[in-house]
């Protein structure tokens, strides 16, 4: 595979992004957006890791036999993972508090596995580390959308800075608290994936099954 | 699918050495960054409980005249007999994890309950400030308990009657923001000042009404008004605080602290 570095890096942001094509990780993205700030350690969490696995993972590709490889890779993503996470406990603690378990479960986030296993394994140092950055700003990019919105619409504040006066402030704004809750994620995903599809329509899945006319039938 | 070079299958010595490889790189790796980054995560820890009794401190800088956390000493109390005991050092004492030890804590039946925490720990500290003479002017309770999807943490401040509240400050909790999160209203917490802990029958009244409490109630001085929208939550503050401060909880001690004696 020639290696085009650029592509290699910007593919993941838009168009092979990990949450809206391949729909990935979606349950931290559900999770750790309900304000901005946090979407945004979360992400920076997720491309450090991404960017580490990929570089462990493609370093010792030649060296890991086919029938341990996965056991192996989890080991390097958990390892990752613990590191970040003590990481942010010692310096950004009451992040690390709000982010509580969803720092650790980035071990179970599917991008890392699915990056580690897809690429990391058949490409080259350099390659893998673009391609983990790529997918996790791509990850990160839709957290920041979906945290921004979350956090405008359902408390009037953007990174804790309070933007519009909420009623019981005093203002004229009315919070939507339906924001505040992991179902406003699913929604808001679901539109810019819908978004995004209608730009791109090659992204469109084709259905696998279509509902079959049934003549004489009794159902 | 065929991979390449990359991942044909080694012998079982190949995959063993691999596996041993990677293993006791990433336990060298978490391991040094563990033991390097825990100075920081303690001191975060303690950063932490310190701003918490500084919030409350301050909170209460109105009523008490101003309080620094230096004017306050931490007493590790006995529970189940109210005096204070030097079984432990109160300042690394875990509350939370004495809970749920066997050894250092026991099970509450569930009729007794009314905090929902299963478990009382045997001891609890108790921050006291005092005036010149020694006599306590003010305390400070560490209080918990089941809200509606989340424990609920708080620091409850009595005056040196060890009956009126002074302040009731909840620092954790993960109940449903805007609604039952509202214990942390300023507002809310406006309403616990003055309010009475127990009558002179001796009594715990100290709660929380459902709904707002009715004009000319013979509970006026003892309960506020419960948040709407929020009956679990107000419910659980309304049990935390008869469970802390009755028999199973602090009561014993606040007894001997109204005799003179904390």
């Amino acid at each position: 595979m020639a290696v085009r570095p650029w592509k290699t890096l910007t593919a993941p942001l838009i168009s092979d992004n990990p949450i809206t094509l391949q729909i990935l990780g979606i349950c931290s993205a559900l999770a750790v957006t309900t304000s901005l700030d946090t979407a945004l350690v979360m992400s920076a969490a997720v491309i450090s890791v991404l960017a580490l696995s990929g570089t462990s993972v493609s370093l010792i590709r030649n060296y890991l036999p086919r029938s341990i490889r996965l056991i192996v890779q989890i080991t390097i993503i958990a390892s990752l993972v613990i590191i970040v996470d003590l990481v942010l406990k010692a310096f950004v603690f009451e992040m690390s508090k709000r982010l509580s378990v969803f720092v650790g479960l980035i071990i179970t986030n599917c991008i890392v596995l699915a990056r580690a296993e897809s690429f990391a394994m058949r490409n080259g140092v350099l390659a893998s580390i673009l391609d983990g950055i790529g997918n996790g700003i791509g990850y990160g990019l839709i957290l920041v959308a979906v945290g921004a919105v979350r956090e405008f619409f359902g408390k009037g504040s953007l990174l804790g800075t309070q933007l519009l006066m909420t009623a019981s402030q005093g203002g004229g704004f009315e919070p939507l608290h339906l924001m505040l809750l992991p179902p406003s994620a699913f929604f808001l995903i679901g539109v810019i994936i819908w978004w995004i599809r209608s730009k791109k329509p090659d992204q469109v899945e084709r259905p696998e099954y279509r509902i079959q006319e049934e003549p004489g039938g009794d159902g | 699918m065929d991979n390449g070079v990359a991942i044909k299958n080694g012998g079982g010595i190949r995959a063993l050495v691999t596996a041993l490889g990677v293993a006791v790189i990433c336990a060298l790796l978490v391991s040094y960054t563990a033991v390097t980054l825990r100075p920081y995560y303690i001191a975060n820890l303690e950063a932490e409980r310190d701003a918490q009794l500084a919030s409350i401190l301050s909170a209460l800088s109105g009523a008490a005249g101003r309080i620094s956390s230096a004017d306050i000493e931490m007493r590790l109390v006995d529970l189940d007999s109210g005096a204070y005991t030097e079984a432990l050092d109160p300042l690394t004492y875990d509350a939370g994890k004495a809970a749920t030890d066997p050894a250092m804590s026991r099970p509450i039946a569930p009729e007794l309950d009314l905090a929902g925490i299963k478990r009382r720990p045997n001891y609890a500290v108790a921050y006291i400030h005092r005036d010149q003479s020694g006599a306590v002017r003010m305390l400070i309770l560490p209080v918990y308990g089941v809200g509606y999807q989340s424990t609920l943490f708080g620091y409850l401040a009595l005056s040196e009657d060890a009956n009126s509240v002074l302040a009731l400050k909840f620092y954790e909790q993960n109940d449903t923001p805007g609604i039952g999160a509202r214990i942390q209203d300023p507002a809310w917490e406006a309403m616990w000042p003055g309010k009475l802990v127990i009558d002179e029958d001796g009594n715990v009244r100290i709660g929380v009404a459902r709904g707002p409490v009715p004009a000319g109630s013979p509970d006026i001085d003892y309960v506020v008004d419960g948040i709407s929208g929020a009956t679990r939550t107000s419910l659980g503050v309304h049990g935390l605080l008869r469970f802390w401060l009755g028999e199973s909880g602090f009561g014993p001690y606040l007894a001997r602290v109204r005799k003179g004696e904390g």
